[in-house]
């Protein structure tokens, strides 16, 4: 028998198959998305009226040309507003407030949905420190947010999952669970602790 | 002698094309590695701070980018305060207006209400351009804005 050499394969059609993987590839491919803080801006009309808040239910935020930061018309750093603002957050003064576990102080804010962080910067102050400011306080209310979440979410069927989870999963196309639910308990939290941050032009 | 005899019939053989796919293979993953997608090139500097209470910026929604920042290098003549960019070039903070219009002209009507405005601003800006932008934002009524951080310990961007 004579020997028989190897036939040849094919190779024409392989560049057809990895020009398919590679419009498989742009098309499925992500860019890496940008992220950040979101915020909403105030609407221009303003209101004639003038709303009276007591001024213990205002926690006033005053970042000043030098990156220096006045809380309560007191020094403070950074690193320590955000457990600040929690505690004026949770205080819960008039008992109201069900869900609150801080100090009942009744000279600090009456309860969640009163509360206001007032945020005054300057023209001089840093970009760098306002987002640091800003970044610290989103955190307080996400930190008690979280914490309501995992209260009231296994009541719910959403077992350990905290808030920024649950807002993370309402957006994702993939998450299999109950949505709608999830929405409820969503909007229940934001009106628990809702998101008052009013920034001083 | 016949090892010496030319071969007859001296034509050019084929070219092998079994690497072709290689080579289309090692473009693929070039570009799956090295795309960067960028929309507009900076004229200014562009340090975003860090923050890590982020969300990120939905793609569904239509994202309009302003750009804060110094004139980078060969850009001097423009100064050395923080400066505003749209689209390609420098701008005034009076023609946000303008491009914010323009933006919303671009979209779909029923997409206009979820306009998000990201704004990149460099950390060393100091908060008064930040200021002018977001007043200017108010009066043309968009009010969806998005301050655009990387990722990381919000405390170190103080130092």
């Amino acid at each position: 028998m004579a020997k028989r050499a190897a036939p040849e394969v094919n190779a024409g059609s392989m560049a057809d198959i990895a020009f398919l993987l590679l419009i498989f590839f742009l098309v499925t491919t992500t860019i890496e998305k940008d992220s950040g803080i979101n915020r909403k801006l105030p609407p221009m009309e303003e209101s004639e009226e003038d709303v009276i808040i007591k001024q213990k239910n205002i926690f006033t935020v005053l970042l000043n040309g030098k990156d220096q930061l006045l809380v309560e018309d007191e020094l403070m750093e950074v690193k320590d507003l955000r457990k600040a603002a929690v505690e004026f957050l949770d205080n819960g003064g008039d008992g109201t407030c069900t869900y609150c576990k801080g100090l009942k102080d009744p000279r600090s804010s009456d309860n969640p949905d009163k509360a206001i962080i007032s945020l005054k910067n300057e023209r001089e102050t840093s970009y760098a420190a306002y987002i640091s400011v800003q970044n610290e306080l989103v955190a307080a209310y996400n930190q008690l947010r979280n914490r309501r979440a995992l209260e009231i979410g296994p009541q719910k069927g959403f077992k350990d999952m905290n808030f920024v989870e649950m807002q993370a999963n309402y957006k994702d196309v993939r998450f299999g669970g109950n949505k709608s639910k999830l929405k409820e308990v969503i909007d229940q939290i934001k009106v628990e602790f809702p998101l008052k941050l009013s920034e001083v032009q | 002698m016949s090892k010496f005899t030319k071969k007859k019939g001296g034509e050019v053989p084929a070219v092998n094309t079994a690497s072709l796919p290689d080579i289309v293979f090692m473009l693929l993953f070039f570009f799956m590695v090295a795309t960067v997608m960028r929309e507009n090139s900076l004229k200014i500097q562009n340090q975003l701070p860090v923050a890590d209470q982020i969300e990120k910026l939905d793609k569904k929604n239509p994202i309009s980018y302003i750009y804060a920042g110094k004139p980078s290098r060969g850009y001097e003549k423009y100064g050395t305060e923080a400066r505003l960019q749209l689209n390609d070039k420098f701008a005034d903070i009076n023609e946000i207006a303008a491009f914010i219009n323009s933006e919303r002209n671009s979209l779909r009507e029923e997409l206009v209400p979820f306009l998000t405005v990201s704004l990149k601003v460099d950390k060393d800006a100091n908060m008064g351009i930040v200021g002018d932008i977001k007043q200017e934002l108010r009066k043309v009524n968009a009010l969806k804005i998005n301050y655009t951080t990387g990722k990381g310990d919000a405390l170190t961007n103080i130092d």
